[in-house]
């Protein structure tokens, strides 16, 4: 399949590891990307809180350039791997096509580069849902080199990808279980995360610090709660603001965390047999290495002994629902 | 096609106000003006009630005073009113199959704001009913005998009323189950509401009565497999599943049931709280009393080995070889009180249940404080000891909330506030919070319970959760299960940390209600429920004759509403099984004789086997007795030769040309255009022509 590509100012820069890792893991899995020519930024929260239409007038230059890309015929689809890129993209079209008068004042904006977009023409789509919709589990499960055995890892979603979720396409937005069972296709551990989409504060902490910090700390102590070994992330904020200010929370908080964030594609990566620097690992502030060397060869013993029967007198304990998407597992 | 009427046609025609209902969008002063100009009609009015006893005179009056032969009333649905205008004809000695209803109300002004397309469409509508009641004929209605047993499907409380009254009025009842026991949801219940009354205590002594009744054939363990006929005579085929019991053996002493070596999680009547025998009884009370074998897990079923019931039962009751068995009976009237199913909670993953232990659903909490559940009545954790300080109890999980239900459950508030009592009960020093939107109380002595429960010492918090959770931010929080919820009476986010969670379910359509309305072929809305005929005035009719709904299969509803449903459908029954006869609509199909060619086409694709073919003749007939008058036949006929009653081709035809009267064919004679902007200027306000 091919796609267009809108890697976004962040996996330009902080977010590299992310970009990198992202094409090894989609060439392993026959997606091909091209990428939008000449983009620009999306906007971040920024624009949209400031001037709403000049907001959308700059997605919509994107959305347009991304309809103009030929992909071989295969349907404009654009994978955007940034949380917020994606939301901005896919609000803009979906606002354009709610509200026939936003988009007749975005093309007339639009117009002075000459450039056009008619809302819908374009489908906008996240990396993960590319990989667990379109791939499916199966496939990717076929790539998988060096399972992850042993290594516990803490699914973390974060809002903007799963909500408002204007195109329907998670199944449950409010306790998403995609990423989970990606990432027991790759042989890890997988933690129920309870705050697995609770926020990470955005730019909370160019704001106010403090409340950046508590919010930050939350996530790093449910991952510890859970002896979880990495969080897995998909998004570049989230992983800025656990990676690059966990020693600040360790000081502010007079605590000891140190938990690798490490995007879901560096560990598909890492599974499909590629090295770590192939896939970005070293890019982080919290040295992943430790961690990854909780990798075993083999399946960990006590995955059996979990199946043992509840204590005497123990009420049974009711069954989850299984509705994960994608290829089966 | 112009299709002339056999005699000169006196028609006239009443447009109706209906208050407002109409007359706001319809301008229906111009609709009588214009239709009086049309062809056939003699005098055309319009009132502002046609349905008051004055406009039924109008009617009259003029049929006797102006000689009208047809009458078509623009009016509100057939459903509505039918029956009343039909009466009028008739008291003014007109056959009354010669009126024809014209819906302007549901079908028109109820359905639009704009006036002009309104009174368009009025005209076009009327003139459908003038054109095809110049050819209706006199029909007489069928006399069609009642048969006086009585099918009521499900045997929870509104069943086992419903069959009750019937007994007891000396009329036999098929009372169908699928579960091996009847007693439905009540018999899984601890007290009840508001009065606390037990509720196995009032529900047994009527499950025995049920067990005993020489009028009730009790088929338990069953389930309807097919329906065919029409009230009065219903043909029922039941599959009676195989139990693997011998019951004329069985003397119920249940030593099956204690040396069985296997057990399984009970999901229906333990609610997944507890464990059964694979050789089951649901409850000890069980109506009948003889257990089943659950195949599935049955060890002999699976390995071909164990038999220990078998071997130790002291009446060889238990037969392997046992096979379902396919019963077939009469009936003249049938009652669905099938129930409901308590909403998933796993379906809302941030509330946890199925994740986190100690989220408990409502009906895990009901079997955990019953005496006769899986702790005996003791409130305690999923580790089957500890009692918990604390309890949160989550209102509206599943109801008044779009992204599932969007209605209100009904009973959710009552049962929840009885839990907290429970709670306050057994463990008086726990904390109960009751997490809520409203307290919805409205029934005898509901709000006063609510009263009593602030007195207990409940705290009720009013909001909607957001989640429950097991990441703990603060010290106090560490091992126990957050509730996270903007309280807004305060207008703040509140943490309560917990260590019990019950989730207040709602109550939704049986997961196969749909299925099972299309084998009544009657309605089901968009919820699953199904749907009474009118929802104030007859709320356990339906719209297919012979089939009454009772209890929470129609909507959510506590106990006292179910059983006067479950008696109100029975009074229904009883009715028409006291007159003996109906009187059925004349719609029935008719061969003509002297054209049938004797193909039998219609023979085989007839649904009620209502034809029969002469070999002598070589002709097809319909025993109008038997027929339905669905039209299957009319339109399969290649030689067109078989006719509807009421629904000739001749009466369609007319009545789509006079829809059509104001499509006019332009230039090319190829494209019709709907000619709507010259009646726009026709527009006035209304103006009330009294007669």
């Amino acid at each position: 399949m091919k796609y267009g590509y809108y890697p976004g100012c962040s996996l330009e820069k902080n977010a590299r590891a992310y970009h990198e890792s992202a094409l090894v893991v989609a060439k392993r899995l026959g997606i091909e990307f091209e990428e939008t020519p000449d983009w620009n930024c999306c906007g971040a929260t920024e624009y949209f809180a400031i001037n709403a239409l000049a907001g959308y007038a700059l997605v919509g230059r994107n959305l347009a350039l991304a309809a103009r890309q030929k992909l071989n015929g295969q349907g404009n689809q654009l994978v955007a791997p940034c949380s917020a890129c994606f939301l901005n993209l896919s609000k803009t079209d979906h606002y354009m096509a709610e509200s026939p008068e936003l988009a007749e004042k975005v093309n007339s904006a639009l117009a002075a580069g000459g450039l056009s977009y008619e809302p819908g023409s374009v489908r906008v789509r996240h990396l993960l849902d590319v990989i667990v919709d379109d791939i499916g589990y199966m496939t990717v499960a076929e790539q998988v080199r060096k399972p992850l055995y042993g290594l516990r890892v803490a699914p973390y979603y974060g809002c903007l990808v799963v909500r408002p979720d204007y195109q329907h396409i998670h199944d449950e937005p409010e306790y998403p279980l995609c990423m989970d069972g990606l990432l027991k296709v790759l042989g890890a551990e997988v933690v129920d995360y309870p705050v697995k989409t609770h926020c990470c504060g955005g730019h909370m902490t160019q704001i106010s610090e403090e409340t950046a910090l508590e919010m930050i700390r939350r996530l790093l102590k449910s991952a510890a709660d859970y002896r979880a070994d990495v969080i897995v992330t998909l998004c570049p904020m989230c992983q800025l603001n656990l990676d690059a200010y966990q020693e600040q929370v360790n000081k502010h908080f007079g605590a000891d965390y140190h938990i690798p964030v490490l995007y879901f594609t560096q560990l598909m990566g890492l599974a499909f047999g590629a090295s770590p620097k192939e896939v970005g690992i070293g890019k982080e502030f919290v040295d992943a290495r430790p961690a990854l060397a909780k990798i075993q060869e083999e399946p960990p013993q006590n995955a059996k002994q979990k199946r043992s029967r509840p204590p005497k007198g123990a009420l049974p304990m009711p069954s989850m629902l299984s509705h994960h998407k994608g290829g089966g597992q | 096609m112009n299709h002339k009427p056999m005699e000169e046609a006196r028609i006239g025609v009443y447009v109706c106000h209906c208050g407002t209902n109409i007359a706001k969008t319809v301008d229906v002063a111009e609709v009588a003006r214009w239709v009086g100009e049309q062809e056939n009609v003699v005098v055309a009015r319009d009132y502002k009630f046609m349905c008051s006893s004055l406009g039924q005179d109008l009617i009259e009056s003029d049929i006797k005073e102006r000689g009208l032969t047809r009458i078509v009333v623009a009016a509100c649905s057939p459903h509505m009113h039918e029956k009343t205008f039909r009466g009028a004809c008739q008291r003014a000695g007109l056959n009354p199959y010669m009126f024809e209803m014209a819906n302007i109300r549901e079908h028109d002004s109820w359905a639009t704001d704009d006036r002009a397309a309104a009174t368009q469409k009025a005209k076009a509508l009327v003139e459908g009913a003038v054109r095809r009641v110049a050819h209706h004929t006199p029909l007489e209605p069928l006399p069609v005998e009642i048969n006086p047993n009585t099918l009521v499907v499900g045997g929870g409380i509104a069943g086992i009323t419903t069959a009750l009254e019937l007994a007891n009025a000396g009329y036999h009842v098929y009372l169908v189950e699928r579960e091996p026991s009847i007693g439905g949801h009540m018999a899984q219940l601890d007290k009840t509401f508001p009065t606390l009354d037990c509720s196995a205590c009032i529900l047994t002594p009527k499950m025995v009565e049920v067990g005993q009744h020489p009028n009730i054939t009790l088929l338990s363990y069953s389930e309807v497999e097919k329906v065919e006929g029409y009230i009065g005579n219903f043909t029922i085929t039941v599959r009676k599943k195989a139990r693997y019991i011998n019951e004329e053996l069985c003397t119920g002493c249940g030593i099956c049931e204690e040396k069985c070596p296997k057990r399984v999680v009970d999901h229906v009547f333990e609610a997944g709280l507890g464990y059964r025998k694979v050789v089951y009884r649901p409850f000890p009370q069980a109506v009948p009393k003889y257990p089943v074998i659950d195949r599935e897990n049955c060890t002999y079923f699976l390995r071909g080995k164990c038999r220990a019931c078998q071997i130790f039962c002291p009446t060889k009751a238990i037969d392997f070889e046992q096979e379902d068995e396919i019963i077939t009976f009469q009936v003249g009237n049938i009652v669905l009180a099938t129930g409901y199913d308590l909403f998933d909670a796993r379906r809302i993953p941030q509330y946890g249940y199925g994740r986190l232990a100690n989220v408990f659903t409502s009906m895990e909490f009901e079997r955990m404080v019953n005496a006769a559940g899986p702790t005996g009545g003791k409130i305690v954790l999923r580790d089957g000891v500890t009692e918990p300080k604390s309890v949160a109890i989550i209102h509206c999980v599943g109801s008044r909330d779009k992204n599932y239900h969007e209605y209100c459950s009904k009973v959710c508030c009552m049962y929840s506030l009885k839990f907290a009592h429970l709670v306050h009960e057994r463990l008086p020093d726990a904390e109960v919070y009751n997490f809520y939107i409203d307290i919805r109380a409205p029934g005898k002595g509901y709000e006063e319970f609510y009263h009593r429960l602030l007195h207990e010492g409940t705290h009720f918090i009013r909001g909607r959760v957001a989640e429950v959770t097991d990441a703990a931010r603060q010290p106090g929080e560490e091992g126990k299960l957050i509730v996270q919820v903007e309280d807004t009476l305060i207008g703040k986010q509140r943490r309560i940390p917990v260590d019990m969670v019950i989730l207040s379910a709602g109550l939704e359509a049986r997961h196969d209600s749909r299925e099972v309305s299309q084998l009544f072929k009657m309605g089901c809305d968009f919820d699953g429920f199904f749907v009474e005929r009118h929802p104030k005035l007859d709320p356990v009719a339906t719209m297919t004759e012979g089939i009454f709904i009772a209890g929470c299969a129609q909507g959510p509803k506590d106990i006292p509403d179910t059983v006067a449903q479950g008696a109100a459908a029975a009074a229904r029954v009883a009715g028409l099984i006291h007159l003996g006869t109906v009187m059925m609509e004349p719609v029935r199909a008719y061969i003509h004789e002297e054209l049938c060619s004797g193909c039998r086409i219609c023979n085989t694709l007839c649904p009620y086997n209502a034809i029969v073919f002469h070999e002598d003749r070589q002709v097809s007939e319909v025993i109008t007795a038997l027929c339905q008058g669905c039209g299957t036949c009319v339109a399969a006929c290649p030689s067109g030769v078989i006719s509807g009653a009421h629904f000739t081709n001749e009466q369609i035809m007319s009545q789509i040309e006079g829809v059509l009267w104001d499509v006019r064919r332009n230039g090319n004679g190829k494209q019709p255009t709907v000619n709507i902007q010259q009646s726009t200027a026709n527009v006035q306000q209304p103006t009330v022509n009294e007669p």
